[in-house]
């Protein structure tokens, strides 16, 4: 069964930031955001028609800055958070506001077919997380599942959890917590966790992966030394609520369950160089989507320590045959752990991988050089999972 | 003279011979008829036989036997004779030839006298003699029929008397009989007395003799009341001899022979033999635990345990021997029990045996730390040795087999032990090795120290191997009477000693190496870079020779006749090629990230915004060309050179000043004009389709310049990256591209292929550059001048 090939879309400018339209469930659609110190920054958003294997793209002015960090809201596909740069007096400070996009490309227009985008429309900004007494913003994540009125954001070593009124007019800081020690600490990376009715994130830095719950701020659990170096990225998995993966520079992508964190679960040296980026699928947790500045995206089949350890499990009234499905079944049951593929469409260093939230067969990349690609999940393993 | 007279001597042949010249006679003449005849018959056979007549009698030379002149000759003719005689002799001679003849014819006829009269009496002597036998025999016959006339009259009277003590006879054989009867039944009338007094005397024996004699008479007879009596009286002694020979069996302190008498008698007595049996069982019993209890008691913990070799020995000579003494007296007494009694001794023997085998692994337990093996072979070998006798005798039991076994495992346990003893050697050398890494170094002194530490290593490990094959070799030896088992002549040699020992040890030497590559120290380095290189090194030594070394030896000290499959050498050495270069690789993260770690703090610390105008290379990158040319220096201590691109061997410094100047203007020109930033895109995407990808943290190879390689390509990629998240002034590009210039200058010796280095510090400027809202370059020949300078 032939696989569809990967779609490539380029940027004019480097990128680093790239997140799906949480919010949006049915259309493909991805939200990049460039990096350029000489021209007005964009914010490209990417549809993807999955039929006819076309990219429709919008392009938004960004104004404020070179984007570091992108998130969409979960609840108003319209929402978005960045966190930027703002260079001023020789100085370099890095931000983060709340923005909404113009309503008519909140679900995308089609039916511009003209490329140029001559008529870049501009984002409005809805409030500034104010960081001045804080330090730079690393990064910004939604509360998910909730209203879109809950932000998570890494500043220097402060972790700050706001609220969002009046329509995100205003970011009003709830609580916040920060990190002491020796030496400059640094949130590199933070994840919100979709389970225990969303009270706990995780953030990563230095070499330290930390659990906070958010009615208290306070740190629940501590990974010290979980990778040898750095600690880029991490991410939960949706459907096992104690387990987490992480991905730094040491090469190593790690799986964690957070109520043993003496060991990691299980490791994955796949990769060669740093690895910025790692991604459960939404729904399917066994895929984990990797990238990495060897310009290489890596999705791999963690069988064996996902929520579907022994395949997809039928549920009894469906079975129809149940002598069939039980041989079946067993021989399905020595699932490995094993890279589905390597994919190297990709030049420069990939700083960003993502799945989408509409399709969880499909899943994007991008690369330093603005080059963003799309590409499936194999024909044959969706529907060996599947079926 | 002739043959004829010779074989035939008639009467007349005297007269005949003499002179052979004599007048031929009448009277001759009949007697020269008879010659004359048997000579024809003689003819006739001569002439059968093809001899000729003449030849048969004219031999002897002398007158011709045809000659008729002969007097003696065959064809005598007197006339002839006569007739020459008268015209051939003159008058005198033929006087003389007529007396002459004369005289010859008297003498014959006095001769022939003789002989008539001697023959004459004879005869008459012979007649006697027949008359006086005549007489005899007639005598004879009377006296013959005198014998016969008394004999009838003898057997007539023998007839009357036997008639007549017939009668007699009769009476007396009933006489005899009853008497003898008589004498039995007062045998059984004393038999109680008699009994008794046995008893009284302790003659066991006879009483039970006794009793067996009387006992089938008495058995038939009970119906009558006096034998019942008897009977009764004898059953109430034998069982009281019964008692009092059970009591002496059971006292049993009178030595095993007595006791077997006992038994043999009581036996005798129709007691059951499966109660003896058991309680025969039971002494014995009780006597072996005794032994076990002192060798227990030797085994105790408070006094200094003998050494094992005596342990056995006492083992083997009380116990095993006091065994071999029950089973043989035990299998002549109740021989007859059949199979069931042969079941209950070998479960008896089973059962003491196990306790024995018990105490005996327990004091071999204690054996297990020592490391004499020699000692603990012999005691093993005496140990199987004793235990064969019992084996033999009691092959039901399984004792010889319980022995080999536990001798077998004995052998596991002390390969197990050997191969701890390997792997703590192998440990302790690392420790040494750490600790001299870990000396304060003195100048100059560290560098050839790693070659000889790994030859020291290399040399106690094989030297440990060595001596533990030894060791465990004396279990084969061919004295020692258990080598011969299967097991010791296939199993422990191929799986014990090479799959076991040798191949275990090779393994976990690799695992132990391979750890390290685990560590999760990675930032600290808890292991020195160096122990890394060294391990490396030695499990490549060991891939290329040592493994095929040590395995060949072991084939050799073991003739391995086990066909089990075993590991192929290959197998082995590419697992040690493996653990190599996992741990070469592993040494070029730890070294990369060191020079990672410097790189990126000067990044990342810097406020490259506001810097000012580049005069020196800093520091960092000094430092950085230093550390990189002490790991050079490492590394080739222990590894090879290796092989580099052609084109590096005649680069010099010129070419990067070419480079420098020409190809990095012609690079980055396009991105300093503000007009067209897809260029930079475009152009930097059109270099990548020419260059192949590199993959940053890729396996190296063994030589030096691969190892450095992957060195220089992890660090210089942290730069780019550490570069692509900071921001730059135009005075932070100029010091960038001064930084890497200078790495230029100083890495590319050092690497397989320059073009790498060239490309990867190409991009980092490249990268600064888009990374900086000014960005202005400079002159690359200040940038040359700057360098040269620092």
């Amino acid at each position: 069964m032939e696989d569809d090939a990967p779609v490539i879309y380029g940027l004019e400018f480097q990128a680093r930031a790239l997140t799906p339209q949480t919010a949006e469930t049915d259309a493909i659609r991805f939200l990049v955001g460039t990096q350029s110190l000489k021209y007005d920054n964009q914010i490209h958003i990417i549809d993807f028609d999955d039929e006819n294997n076309i990219i429709n793209k919008n392009v938004l002015l960004h104004q404020a800055g070179e984007i570091w960090h992108i998130s969409a809201s979960p609840a108003d596909k319209g929402v978005l958070a960045t966190c930027y740069n703002r260079t001023s007096d020789s100085k370099v400070l890095t931000c983060a506001a709340v923005w909404r996009m113009p309503k008519e490309l909140e679900s995308g227009s089609h039916e511009s077919p003209d490329d140029s985008s001559s008529t870049a429309q501009t984002l409005e900004l809805l409030c500034h997380l104010d960081n001045t007494a804080h330090g730079n913003m690393a990064c910004v994540v939604w509360e998910p599942m909730g209203d879109g009125k809950k932000i998570i954001s890494l500043a220097d070593n402060h972790i700050l959890l706001w609220d969002l009124q009046e329509s995100s007019s205003q970011a009003v800081l709830a609580s916040s917590a920060s990190l002491e020690g020796k030496g400059q600490l640094r949130f590199t990376s933070g994840r919100w966790s979709p389970h225990h009715n969303c009270t706990q994130v995780a953030t990563a830095s230095d070499t330290t992966l930390r659990g906070w719950d958010t009615r208290n701020m306070s740190q629940i659990y501590c990974i010290e030394n979980a990778h040898g170096q750095l600690v880029r990225d991490l991410d939960f998995n949706p459907n096992k609520q104690y387990y987490l993966a992480s991905c730094g520079d040491d090469c190593k992508v790690k799986f964690w369950d957070t109520r043993n964190v003496t060991e990691p679960v299980k490791t994955l040296e796949e990769h060669s160089h740093w690895v910025w980026n790692v991604r459960y699928n939404h729904s399917h947790d066994q895929l984990v989507l990797t990238g990495s500045s060897d310009s290489r995206v890596i999705l791999s089949n963690m069988v064996s320590i996902s929520s579907e350890p022994f395949g997809h499990l039928v549920d009894d009234d469906d079975i129809s045959d149940q002598e069939d499905h039980r041989s079946e079944e067993k021989s399905k049951e020595p699932l490995q752990d094993n890279v589905i593929a390597t994919y190297e469409e990709h030049e420069d260093s990939v700083y960003a991988v993502d799945w989408s939230s509409a399709d969880p067969w499909l899943f994007a990349s991008l690369s330093y050089d603005g080059r963003l690609v799309i590409n499936r999940v194999p024909r044959a393993l969706k529907y060996h999972i599947l079926l | 003279m002739d043959p004829g007279s010779s074989s035939f001597p008639p009467p007349s042949q005297p007269h005949a011979r003499g002179p052979g010249s004599g007048p031929g006679d009448s009277p001759e003449g009949p007697e020269a008829e008879a010659p004359e005849r048997r000579r024809k018959a003689h003819g006739m056979l001569k002439l059968y036989y093809g001899l000729s007549e003449g030849e048969g009698a004219g031999r002897p030379s002398g007158p011709d036997p045809l000659d008729p002149t002969d007097l003696n000759g065959a064809h005598f003719d007197p006339e002839v004779y006569l007739d020459k005689l008268r015209r051939e002799c003159p008058l005198a001679q033929l006087m003389d030839s007529e007396t002459d003849m004369v005289r010859q014819i008297r003498a014959l006829d006095s001769d022939m006298q003789t002989l008539v009269y001697e023959n004459y009496n004879k005869f008459i002597s012979a007649t006697d003699t027949i008359r006086k036998m005549k007489n005899d025999f007639r005598k004879m016959e009377d006296e013959m029929d005198r014998l016969a006339t008394n004999m009838a009259v003898i057997t007539d009277f023998s007839a009357r008397i036997s008639a007549t003590l017939q009668d007699r006879h009769e009476r007396i054989t009933k006489l005899a009989g009853v008497h003898a009867l008589l004498r039995k039944l007062q045998f059984l009338f004393e038999l109680p007395s008699r009994l008794t007094k046995c008893v009284e005397l302790g003659a066991y024996g006879q009483a039970v003799r006794y009793q067996g004699r009387a006992q089938a008479v008495l058995q038939q007879y009970q119906h009558l009341p006096s034998f019942r009596a008897i009977q009764d009286d004898c059953q109430v002694i034998t069982a009281r001899l019964a008692q009092q020979l059970r009591q002496r069996f059971r006292e049993g302190g009178s030595g095993a022979p007595e006791q077997a008498e006992c038994v043999e008698l009581l036996l005798a007595l129709g007691e059951p033999a499966e109660e003896l049996c058991e309680e025969f069982l039971v002494h014995a019993r009780g006597r072996l635990e005794e032994e076990l209890r002192s060798l227990e008691a030797e085994l105790g913990p408070s006094p200094p345990a003998p050494d094992v070799l005596e342990f056995t020995d006492h083992g083997g000579s009380g116990f095993v021997g006091g065994l071999c003494h029950v089973a043989a007296a035990y299998q002549e007494l109740f021989a007859a029990q059949g199979p069931a009694g042969a079941e209950k001794l070998a479960a008896f023997a089973q059962e003491l045996g196990s306790r024995y085998f018990a105490l005996v692994e327990r004091r071999l337990a204690q054996e297990q730390g020592g490391g004499d093996n020699s000692l603990l072979v012999r005691a093993l070998d005496r140990f199987h040795r004793r235990l064969r006798a019992p084996g033999a005798l009691l092959a039901a039991a399984g004792l010889a087999d319980a022995a080999t076994e536990i001798v077998e495992r004995v052998a596991r346990e002390r390969l197990g032990h050997h191969l701890q003893g390997l792997q703590a050697a192998f440990l302790g050398c690392l420790t040494d090795v750490r600790q001299a890494l870990a000396a304060p170094r003195v100048a100059g002194k560290e560098g050839p120290g790693l070659a000889e530490l790994l030859a020291n290593v290399a040399s106690s490990i094989l030297s440990h191997i060595k001596a533990s094959l030894a060791a465990v070799h004396l279990f084969t030896a061919k004295e020692v009477s258990f080598s011969n088992k299967p097991y010791f002549r296939g199993e422990f040699c191929s799986q014990g000693v090479r799959e076991g020992l040798i191949v275990g040890f090779v393994r976990s030497m690799c695992q132990t190496a391979q750890s390290f590559c685990d560590s999760p120290g990675e930032k600290g380095g808890a292991t020195p870079p160096a122990l890394l290189l060294l391990l490396s090194r030695l499990c490549l030594d060991y891939e290329t020779a040592t493994i095929s070394y040590i395995l060949t030896l072991t084939d050799e000290q073991f003739l391995v006749q086990d066909q089990s499959p075993v590991t192929p050498v290959s197998t082995l050495c590419a697992e040690a090629r493996e653990t190599a270069r996992r741990l070469l690789t592993h040494y070029v993260k730890v070294q990369g990230l060191v020079i990672s770690q410097m790189l990126r703090k000067s990044v990342e610390t810097r406020d490259w915004l506001s810097t000012l105008e580049p005069r020196n290379v800093r520091a960092v990158m000094k430092r950085v060309v230093e550390d990189t040319t002490a790991i050079d220096v490492q590394v080739g201590l222990l590894y090879e050179e290796g092989v580099r691109k052609a084109q590096s061997s005649d680069s010099s410094k010129r070419t990067f000043s070419v480079y420098s100047s020409s190809r990095q203007q012609g690079r980055y020109a396009p991105s300093y004009t503000p007009s067209a930033p897809m260029d930079t895109n475009l152009l930097s995407n059109i270099q990548k389709l020419f260059s192949e990808r590199i993959d940053v943290f890729s396996p190296v190879e063994f030589n030096k310049v691969s190892v450095l390689t992957g060195i220089i390509k992890i660090s210089l990629k942290t730069l780019l990256e550490c570069v692509r998240l900071r921001t730059f002034g135009r005075f932070g590009l100029q010091q960038v591209q001064v930084d890497c210039h200078f790495l230029q200058l100083y890495l590319w010796r050092f690497v397989a292929d320059e073009e790498l280095v060239h490309l990867l510090l190409d991009e980092v400027v490249a990268s600064a550059a888009l990374r900086c809202p000014d960005p202005v370059p400079m002159e690359p020949s200040v940038v040359e001048v700057i360098c040269e300078r620092g």
